[in-house]
């Protein structure tokens, strides 16, 4: 083991894969010489050539469908999608497409492909570069969801999504390309459809996910100190989401604050509460379920409000009391 | 080159709009290299003969939708730098209140329909607009600014058809700076010359020399009237960035020779002695021009430092109307 920044994990996992396996190539806009906008596959080109290492022009809509065409005849593509925010320029063949053929063809296709694309705000990108869309693509059947928080984690994550014969989407996060963590050198994977508890806690649990990792644990952490326990769940894979995980949680502390930066209406949250509400956890609730999620704007440019827009520490601690009280 | 037959006041508003675009973005960059300044922007050093060329030959009315490169764009416009340096401090007195930043300025009263972090997301909306010129019959035009990047966007070929077909005024304006972010022009498109394009779409295609402001000025005001009659035209205007992409571009794709060429076609240089040359104007006056050009942007960033923050309860405001 030795740390590594999580933008690095992403390009190991993706470059252990392809030298083992001769059908997995990457394809986007800036990924070869570039390296990606955020240096994601620095380095890529140089070691697998331009036949595996693909730049593409501006064509978002064109690199997921060939992806789809790849995937369906053999190959398994990688694409990258500069922002998530672009996904919707390749949302046709991803929900259209790429979700429905194995169950429309009678389960006669398989789709092996991953969409890898950096999420969220707090760079100073504004409204159209700053988005968490990972919710709208949780309701569409034969997708994956993924979203990782630690460098090991999305390597881990990356290579199972790699070699899983569905379509994965895999919404990494820009605020955490360079952060630091432990990762093996060698080869593991992190299966897909697992929540991680990224703390253990007794009082009261966070179901959360991605960049709101590292926040929510230093809000826990300071609980600990004020003699309150309180226990990070990370749901990884948002789908499909490991729900016994998340109910055995809740049933332990009975009490549930769910956090994420993606606005509140309409996000993942929602889908979280009514799996608890929907559970047997529900009679071991001490009170309602909580949810503290990103403000129902667009993302604005100026500091200051671009930093309110999403859960901050100070927010999630506030909360966390007041479920306690 | 011939004789410059554009009149003197016209002249001297694209000189001295071509100043104020080039320093208002080397103070940009100076601030960005400082720290100073948030998240990103795309600087248009070197292309401003394309933008100033074409919005001074549009009247008041007429309209354009910009991109993530528009600095140029809006003060052709004629926006006030005022407000664009303000929004580029994130202040409430910027145009969008602080909450755009670069990218996103947009003027509606003076026919600036936005800057866009989309590329391409621009396309079809100047082929609404110039529905509701037609709709309404309205004597103006649309402009569309874009990349030649954003030619490979499926918004571009639909946008180009769908305005060619319904016959719409908009004036399709391809700024062909010969790179989209990395990627050299010769390895995204299997053509020479983008202007090549409209001829899929039943419309004309004609090129000019992006840095040469003259001739940009005279082809968008014959391209007014044509397609107020006609329906659209497709003008690619052959340029060149001399800043990197963005605020991180390490210029690993292209050599500094290759810029240092291109410097030489500075746009703003190549007016300066074209109009020294045709004795338009002596020295004298051109340095009058520079030196009120690099006032107004002192007084911006005056501005822009005296203004305010927006307060955070302003955050939810404007998602409706
Ligand atoms: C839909 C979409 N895809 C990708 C990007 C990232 N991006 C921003 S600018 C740019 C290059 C655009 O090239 P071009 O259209 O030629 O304009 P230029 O930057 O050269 O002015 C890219 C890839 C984006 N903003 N939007």
């Amino acid at each position: 083991m030795r740390e590594i920044i999580y933008a690095q994990a992403i390009k190991e996992a993706m470059c252990e894969e392809m030298r083992n396996d001769p059908d997995i190539i990457l394809m986007g806009e800036d990924v070869g010489l570039y390296g990606g906008s955020f240096e994601v596959s620095a380095g890529m080109l140089e070691e697998f050539g331009k036949k595996r290492v693909r730049d593409t022009p501006i064509s978002e809509a064109a690199i997921a469908g060939c992806a789809v065409g790849a995937a369906v005849t053999g190959l398994r593509p990688i694409i990258e999608i500069m922002f998530s925010d672009f996904i919707t320029i390749a949302l046709d063949q991803i929900v259209n497409q790429a979700a429905k053929m194995r169950y429309m063809f009678g389960g006669k296709a398989k789709v092996p492909m991953v969409m890898r694309t950096p999420a969220g705000s707090g760079t100073g990108a504004a409204a159209q570069h700053s988005q968490s869309l990972e919710a709208w693509l949780c309701h569409i059947p034969g997708l994956k969801v993924v979203v990782p928080s630690t460098p090991y984690d999305a390597k881990g994550l990356l290579k199972a999504a790699i070699r899983d014969d569905n379509p994965v989407c895999f919404f990494e996060q820009k605020l955490l390309y360079r952060k630091k963590g432990m990762v093996p050198e060698g080869e593991y994977i992190v299966p897909l459809g697992k929540a991680d508890i990224k703390k253990e806690g007794k009082d009261i649990s966070i179901i959360t996910y991605g960049r709101m990792i590292p926040t929510c644990l230093k809000a826990a952490q300071d609980l600990e100190k004020e003699g309150i326990s309180v226990e990070v769940v990370d749901i990884r894979t948002l789908l499909p989401m490991d729900k016994e995980t998340v109910i055995q949680s809740v049933q332990k502390t009975g009490r549930v604050l769910i956090v994420h930066e993606a606005v509140q209406t309409g996000g993942f949250g929602g889908e979280i509460a009514a799996v608890i509400a929907d559970s047997d956890a529900f009679f071991y609730l001490d009170a309602p379920i909580k949810r503290l999620c990103g403000l129902d704007v667009p993302i604005p440019y100026s500091p200051e409000l671009e930093k309110n827009v999403v859960p901050t520490e100070p927010e999630i601690k506030a909360a966390l009391k007041r479920l306690l009280i | 080159m011939g004789k410059i037959d554009i009149p003197k006041g016209k002249l001297e508003e694209i000189y001295y709009k071509m100043l104020l675009t080039r320093l208002f973005e080397k103070k940009l960059e100076y601030f960005f290299s400082a720290g100073m300044l948030h998240g990103t922007t795309h600087l248009y050093i070197g292309e401003e003969a394309t933008a100033i060329g074409v919005c001074c030959a549009l009247d008041k009315d007429d309209q354009i939708t910009s991109t993530h490169r528009g600095h140029g764009h809006c003060i052709g416009k004629g926006a006030d730098v005022k407000l664009m340096m303000a929004e580029m401090f994130g202040k409430q007195t910027g145009y969008c209140k602080g909450k755009g930043g670069s990218m996103h300025i947009a003027d509606l009263e003076i026919g600036n329909l936005g800057g866009n972090g989309i590329v391409g997301g621009g396309i079809p909306i100047a082929v609404g607009a110039a529905l509701t010129t037609q709709y309404k019959e309205l004597d103006r035009v649309v402009v569309c600014f874009f990349g030649d990047g954003a030619t490979n966007q499926g918004s571009f070929h639909e946008s180009l058809n769908l305005a060619s077909i319904w016959k719409l005024p908009v004036i399709f304006i391809c700024e062909n700076n010969l790179y989209g972010m990395s990627i050299p022009i010769e390895n995204h498109m299997n053509i020479k010359d983008i202007a090549q394009r409209a001829k899929s779409y039943g419309i004309p295609g004609k090129i000019v020399d992006g840095n040469n402001v003259f001739e940009v000025y005279n082809t968008v005001l014959e391209a007014k009237s044509y397609v107020k009659q006609n329906g659209p035209i497709l003008i690619e205007s052959k340029t060149y960035r001399i800043s990197g992409h963005s605020k991180s571009d390490a210029n690993v794709y292209r050599t500094k020779e290759e810029i240092e060429q291109w410097k030489k076609k500075d746009p703003i240089k190549f007016m300066k002695k074209k109009l020294l040359e045709q004795k338009i104007f002596t020295q004298e006056q051109l340095e009058t021009i520079e030196k009120q050009a690099a006032q107004e942007i002192e007084v911006s960033v005056e501005f822009a430092n005296n203004s305010p923050y927006p307060p955070l309860d302003a955050i939810t405001d404007d998602v409706y109307a």
